[in-house]
């Protein structure tokens, strides 16, 4: 128990998981934003598929010596591309990824099989890193989360448009189709930068629980980007000060903060409406 | 000044897979006409909607909206879907779909303001929805859905609205009281309608001519010209008979029982 929360030394240890932290309150940031639409777009599942090839591209670019943050984007662009091409459909999109996802799994678990280094490396891959973000992976993660996160709130209005109310969207000339792929590919990279650092097995927590619990709390179109965003934000870097001072993988104490937040928006919502009756 | 037609269908086809929905179909609407599009299921009118909208392509022919081969879709154009009951989940209220119809094709944040906010309360005035402009869409009733949509598609003063049995899953009393109040935004705005619905009675007092599709054929002309027993039996090829009882009309003997399968694809 002691080790779960050890927070002796921890004006010591602060400065060194500075660029954690920095990585940390950035992918919330994309994962809260990103979030609002893969829960208005029905794409949680996606969001799986999409992380389980992510997690085969980081495993194969770690047996081969190459670029971690590279081979996560690879794998999950190409798993984007299939499902955005061949998955218009909601009922084709969850069976494709369905027979993709443990093909991810399969080749991933393959590479890791023959790599024959460290064993934290291979385990991180899946449930998350402890604490360790180096400076190269940082760098990578802030130019990740810019480019979503810029990329979003430019095309906000019309994608809004398009995942809210599809065919009003086409009728009015919105070009839903593109937007759909620039979609798929804003996630792609967005669940490639969480898997670095939660793992492939829990990037839903940070792309879709924060903003399934805001979307419990509120219908306003400003509310909801903002809470999804803090509770992301607070899920993540919370789950590293937490994790700070027992040496364990950050990735518990991350998704357990962003499940309690969701279980805390559901009673929420149930007192209101047991309000409302009254 | 010679007003130029809204829409212009020019001697269009329409097949699926060899299979004619429509052939040789002209059709000019002018701005303000009211124009209902009838027909059995499966007759292709949805089909028609689509074609206009650019979002199928025709065998033969031409449509232009606004003096323009159709693209996909326009700004010009108001769109009244089929009602269907919202996901309670969804993050938007009344006010955020009038919005979307106001300016969700523009790029950056829905950022408030008060010019849009104004012309926003201003429709949901004009519509009698001003009550429920927080309420999530999730939550409307059948008839404040469509009222809601009704606004959204003329909110951003449009020269086309196409309706696509917007009063279907409606109850009579919601029928005509959304029928009522398009006609009321067509007068306001000057809109041109087409109007797609298998029932014309709740419309019938407004249309200014029908556009009726069957068995791949077409009828065009006034509500007294096009429903008639001898005009639709020609159409059907079998006998129809058109029945007017205290100011509605009947067509008995037209839907097809026994092609129910076909009734999916529209």
């Amino acid at each position: 128990m002691e080790r779960l929360f050890d927070f002796s030394d921890y004006d010591q240890l602060i400065p060194l998981v500075q660029n954690s932290l920095i990585a940390g309150a950035l992918l919330g940031l994309m994962g809260g934003l990103i979030g609002v639409f893969v829960m208005t777009r029905d794409m949680s599942f996606a969001v799986h598929g999409i992380s389980e090839l992510s997690f085969a591209g980081a495993a194969l670019a770690l047996l081969f010596g190459l670029n971690i943050a590279l081979g996560a984007t690879l794998g999950s662009i190409v798993a984007a591309v299939i499902i955005a091409i061949m998955g218009s459909r909601a009922k084709d999109r969850n069976s494709i990824i369905a027979v993709l996802m443990p093909f991810g799994l399969g080749i991933g678990i393959l590479a890791l099989a023959l790599y024959e280094g460290r064993a934290a490396n291979k385990f991180g891959l899946l449930t998350g890193q402890i604490i360790a973000v180096d400076d190269p992976q940082v760098f990578w993660l802030i130019a990740t989360s810019v480019v979503v996160v810029s990329a979003l709130l430019v095309i906000w209005r019309p994608l809004s448009f398009a995942s809210l109310d599809l065919e009003v969207a086409e009728a009015r000339a919105v070009p839903t189709k593109t937007l759909g792929i620039v979609f798929m590919l804003l996630l792609a990279l967005a669940v490639a930068a969480s898997v670095q650092v939660v793992g492939a097995l829990l990037v839903m927590t940070l792309l879709v629980t924060p903003a399934a619990a805001t979307l419990r709390l509120t219908s306003s179109p400003v509310l909801v980007p903002v809470l999804s965003v803090s509770f992301a934000v607070v899920s993540v870097v919370g789950g590293i000060l937490l994790a700070l001072g027992g040496g364990l993988p950050i990735s518990p104490y991350v998704t357990t903060l962003s499940f309690a937040i969701y279980l805390v928006a559901r009673v929420i919502e149930k007192s209101k409406s047991w309000k409302a009756v009254k | 000044m010679q007003t130029n037609p809204i829409l212009e269908i020019k001697n269009a086809s329409l097949a699926f897979s060899e299979k004619a929905i429509w052939s040789n179909l002209d059709l000019s609407v002018n701005p303000g006409e009211f124009i209902a599009v009838i027909g059995a299921n499966a007759s292709g009118k949805t089909v028609l909607l689509k074609a206009i909208l650019g979002q199928l392509a025709l065998s033969a022919g031409s449509i232009e909206l606004f003096g323009e081969p159709v693209r996909h879709g326009s700004r010009n154009v108001g769109y009244i879907p089929q009602h269907r009951q919202a996901d309670s989940g969804l993050p938007l209220r009344a006010r955020d779909l009038l919005r979307m119809g106001l300016d969700g094709h523009r790029f950056g944040l829905p950022l408030p303001s008060s010019k849009t906010n104004k012309r926003i309360l201003e429709v949901l005035e004009m519509v009698g929805a001003s009550d429920i402009a927080n309420t999530p869409i999730g939550q409307l009733s059948g008839g404040q859905l469509q009222r809601i949509r009704v606004a959204q598609a003329v909110i951003d003063k449009p020269k086309l609205i196409l309706a696509d049995e917007p009063l279907s899953a409606l109850d009579l009393k919601q029928q005509s009281v959304v029928a009522e109040l398009i006609n009321e935004q067509r007068q306001l705005s000057g809109a041109a309608v087409l109007f797609v619905t298998h029932d014309v009675n709740p419309v019938l007092d407004y249309i200014d001519r029908v556009l009726y599709l069957a068995n791949g054929k077409f009828r065009i002309g006034t509500p007294d010209e096009v429903l008639r027993s001898d005009v639709l039996s020609k159409l059907y090829g079998r006998d129809v008979d058109v029945v007017r009882n205290q100011g509605r009309i009947a067509v008995l003997g037209s839907s097809n029982h026994d092609h129910h399968e076909n009734e999916k694809w529209i």
